[in-house]
């Protein structure tokens, strides 16, 4: 079945978009993205979606529920690179996505989660973060 | 009918004077069109009626022979539309015709008054059908030009300016309908992804009127922009904007607003980390000079 990656960066979980989103493979990530939170501990979530070219309502209110539980399981979602098309659909079709933070890429996507995402840290060898 | 066509047909020379006499007569724009650009249109135009092909007849004008004759008009009134010319001027040059073609009925029907209404009815009709013909296609030609200025207008009213590196600026100018909006937004998204900028400012200085629809146009416009990842600030509102926003009870609050396109720039020049200073003293002119923190 085909699935969207979900690579790790320290506290980070990034997810790059990059085939036409259809309704399963959303909801098959959003599967994968809460659990892989959860597993990992992550404190923030990038979402590259700068190749998505077509969005519907339920895509829309996807990436929103994404957010939103992320933000239960202490995580931090940013939506990177939405393209203007993109854009005006989704304020055409009323989903401002209010509890969404975005920025224009992933370079300024992941400032902007160093930023709001206090204690940054990578985890020790031993996977806490003491000292010792 | 046919046997008036062929006076017509033998008469050419004849009518060709009589027509650029009467032009002469009536018309006053010499300044416009010289004599002899005005006989080879003339003498065109009367080949073009002659030369139809067999069995085309007067009365019917939607007749295909008459096709190169209404390709002649057109392209005759959309010259004269160029040239300044009036639409009644225009219609004037070809209703001269009548004249003319009114000697031959005469001449032809000699005393039968049933014969010599018929022709005159007919002829009459036929002018007045390549009058009408010449003003549509003027008419048509000015739409065109119309057309063609709305289109440039629409694209010259949206410029989007760089004002610093990742900040740019929208100076809307003119009344915001929902056509303009969409191209307005459209230019603007673009212009943020191709700059890769984070601040937009859209300053609505130039904008007369704000109602419910423009409100809403340009919330949709800064949500959008919101969207992509950049912010939006707004500047330039009006007191009298700002008692109609607050009267249609359309809420602004989440959006930074600002009184001049100045203090939007300072904000957004803050916001990434940059502030304006002065250098040296004022010496008869104001010397400022962005300094990055």
């Amino acid at each position: 079945m085909e699935r969207i990656p979900i690579l790790r960066m320290g506290n980070f979980l990034l997810v790059t978009i990059q085939v036409d989103m259809h309704d399963k493979l959303a909801l098959t990530l959003q599967d994968d993205l809460t659990n892989r939170i959860a597993e990992v501990g992550a404190k923030g979530v990038l979402i590259d979606i700068s190749s998505l070219e077509i969005v519907d309502s339920f895509i829309g209110r996807t990436l929103a529920n994404i957010a939103s539980m992320a933000r239960v399981l202490d995580a931090e979602t940013v939506v990177v690179g939405m393209q203007p098309a993109v854009a005006i659909t989704l304020v055409e079709l009323g989903m401002s996505l209010p509890g969404i933070h975005t920025a224009l890429n992933v370079e300024s996507g992941m400032e902007f989660l160093r930023q709001i995402v206090p204690d940054y840290r990578e985890k020790d060898d031993d996977g806490d973060y003491t000292e010792d | 009918m046919s046997e008036l066509f062929k006076a017509i047909q033998q008469n050419r020379d004849s009518i060709l004077k009589e027509w650029l006499d009467s032009i002469r007569a009536a018309s006053r724009r010499r300044d416009l069109i010289d004599d002899r650009e005005l006989e080879v249109q003339t003498s065109e135009v009367v080949a073009a009626i002659v030369d139809a092909p067999a069995g085309t007849t007067l009365q019917d004008f939607g007749a295909p022979g008459w096709q190169p004759l209404k390709d002649l008009l057109s392209s005759l009134s959309a010259s004269r539309a160029a040239l300044g010319f009036t639409p009644s001027e225009t219609a004037l040059f070809v209703l001269s015709l009548k004249p003319a073609l009114f000697t031959i009925v005469r001449e032809q029907a000699g005393n039968h008054a049933e014969q010599l209404f018929l022709g005159v009815t007919t002829v009459n009709d036929f002018v007045d059908r390549l009058a009408l013909h010449t003003t549509d296609s003027f008419i048509s030609a000015r739409n065109q030009v119309i057309a063609r200025q709305q289109e440039e207008m629409l694209e010259l009213s949206t410029p989007v300016v760089t004002l610093w590196d990742g900040i740019v600026a929208l100076p809307l100018i003119g009344t915001l309908d929902s056509a303009r909006t969409q191209v307005v937004m459209e230019s603007l998204l673009q212009a943020i992804v191709q700059t890769n900028s984070r601040f937009a400012i859209i300053d609505i200085t130039g904008v007369p009127t704000v109602d419910t629809l423009v409100a809403q146009h340009l919330l949709k416009t800064i949500t959008a922009a919101r969207l992509m990842g950049a912010e939006c600030i707004l500047s330039g509102i009006r007191p009298q904007i700002a008692q109609t926003i607050v009267h249609l009870g359309i809420n602004l609050s989440d959006i930074t607003t600002k009184a001049r396109l100045a203090d939007a720039f300072k904000v957004a020049l803050e916001r990434t980390g940059r502030s304006v200073t002065r250098t040296t003293k004022p010496a008869g002119s104001v010397a400022t000079a962005t300094r990055e923190l």
